[in-house]
């Protein structure tokens, strides 16, 4: 490797040497010919092959680029619009709820008020009830009675004064008188008691 | 190592070098563009870096983005053809340049050269480029004489035949001090006497250095040129002188 290394370094000085001898400055026909082939043969494989393939890709990774950004954007407006929407319809529902439970309240009170209204109506028509029942159950004691004390008086009144009542029209006269009597107190007793 | 001698075919060893460099070059970057994806890998990261500092780093920033979009085509094939064929200059076994003989940078300066004039021509027309060339707007009118002749010759010979002598003399110049340092280390160390070994050490540090440097200068030289290349384009075409 030295070896070659060191003819390759012996053999360019001489070139050189050899060139300057030459005047490097002035070119030899081969010289520009080859280069003006390597220059032509670059400008069509890297300008025009390589370089736009490259340009190309480049547009690309930046259109690329471009359209994740708008499409992040987009999502994003999206989710803020949802959004938007959600706390809309969430504050609706909750207006619409305060409103369902005012109504609610205010039939509840309506309901409570018939309810009172009819427990009252209900409560007087019984305590009326019971009074009739009361009254009706009164008179029907004091007829019985009437005829009970009349009967049991007269029997003891004749077991009393013995066979002096047999006559029909004294015994009768004597019984009436009596009741009449009795029936005098007892409209005088019962008669506060009607009242209430 | 000739082929065709003495035609103008000639094929010798320069010749043969650029033949490689041309196709290491072209490989790598056909390679890189039939694989090319959309989500790049390693290579097609690093070829994209490498692009895109062309783009952006002489092409934008010369011409901006506007008019250099046009030309990066152009700019990116010229760095990069210039940098292959400099760089076969410090690659063991070509061990030399492929632009440190005049031909090859012949080309490129008239490529450049043919080029700014017809974008010149195209945008001002004849009569108008040569008025926005020579007669730069902005000094009084006595000046022109002095003036016109010094852009004329700027603008019709001194920047292709710079852009040329540039190239092949830094090329050949490190060409000449690798040849040296190395031609000097192997015959001190193996023919002269024992004294002058140690110098050979010393011949030997220079010639690394050098090859160091020689890698900087191939980089070096093909920015130069591509940039002055967006830089005479940017003369030709911009409104202002």
């Amino acid at each position: 490797m030295i070896a070659a290394q060191l003819a390759a370094a012996a053999h360019s000085v001489a070139a050189a040497t050899e060139t300057e001898e030459l005047n490097p400055l002035l070119p030899e026909w081969y010289d520009i010919i080859w280069s003006l082939v390597i220059v032509v043969v670059i400008y069509f494989v890297f300008m025009k092959y390589a370089l736009p393939k490259f340009q190309a890709l480049l547009d690309e990774r930046t259109e690329k680029i471009e359209g994740g950004l708008q499409h992040a954007e987009a999502a994003q407006a999206e989710a803020a619009a949802l959004r938007a929407e959600y706390e809309q319809q969430l504050a609706d529902a909750r207006t619409e709820a305060a409103r369902i439970k005012e109504a609610a309240r205010a039939e509840g009170g309506v309901i409570v008020t018939e309810a009172k209204a009819k427990a009252s109506t209900e409560a007087a028509r019984a305590v009326e009830t019971a009074q009739r029942t009361i009254e009706a159950e009164r008179q029907q004691a004091a007829v019985s009675l009437r005829a009970d004390v009349g009967a049991l008086a007269t029997e003891l009144a004749s077991k009393i004064v013995g066979e002096s009542l047999e006559d029909t029209a004294r015994q009768s006269r004597v019984v009436d008188r009596f009741l009449a009597d009795l029936e005098a107190s007892t409209a005088a007793t019962t008669a506060p008691n009607k009242e209430n | 190592m000739i082929f065709f001698e003495d035609t103008v075919f000639e094929i010798n060893r320069i010749i043969l070098v650029r033949f490689i460099a041309v196709a290491v070059f072209l490989v790598i970057f056909v390679i890189g563009a039939r694989r090319a994806k959309l989500v790049p890998g390693r290579f097609q990261g690093a070829l994209e870096m490498s692009l895109d500092f062309c783009r952006t780093q002489i092409a934008y920033e010369i011409l901006g983005e506007k008019d250099g979009k046009k030309y990066v085509p152009v700019i990116t094939t010229i760095f990069f053809s210039i940098f292959f064929f400099n760089i076969t200059g410090v690659i063991p076994f070509l061990n030399i340049a492929g632009t440190s003989v005049i031909g090859l940078p012949i080309i490129f300066a008239l490529w450049v050269y043919f080029m700014y004039l017809s974008q010149g021509v195209k945008k001002f027309g004849v009569g108008g480029y040569l008025k926005h060339s020579l007669f730069p707007p902005g000094v009084p009118w006595p000046i022109y004489f002095l003036l016109t002749p010094v852009e004329f010759l700027q603008v019709f010979l001194l920047r292709p035949a710079t852009l040329v002598i540039r190239l092949l003399a830094n090329m050949m110049a490190g060409h000449l001090l690798l040849a040296l340092c190395f031609a000097a280390t192997s015959f001190l160390l193996f023919e002269a006497s024992a004294g002058l070994k140690a110098f050979g050490v010393v011949t030997f540090a220079a010639g690394f250095a050098f090859y160091l440097l020689e890698v900087f200068v191939a980089l070096l030289q093909a920015y130069v040129f591509s940039i002055l290349t967006a830089v005479y384009l940017q003369m030709s075409i911009s409104e202002e002188h």
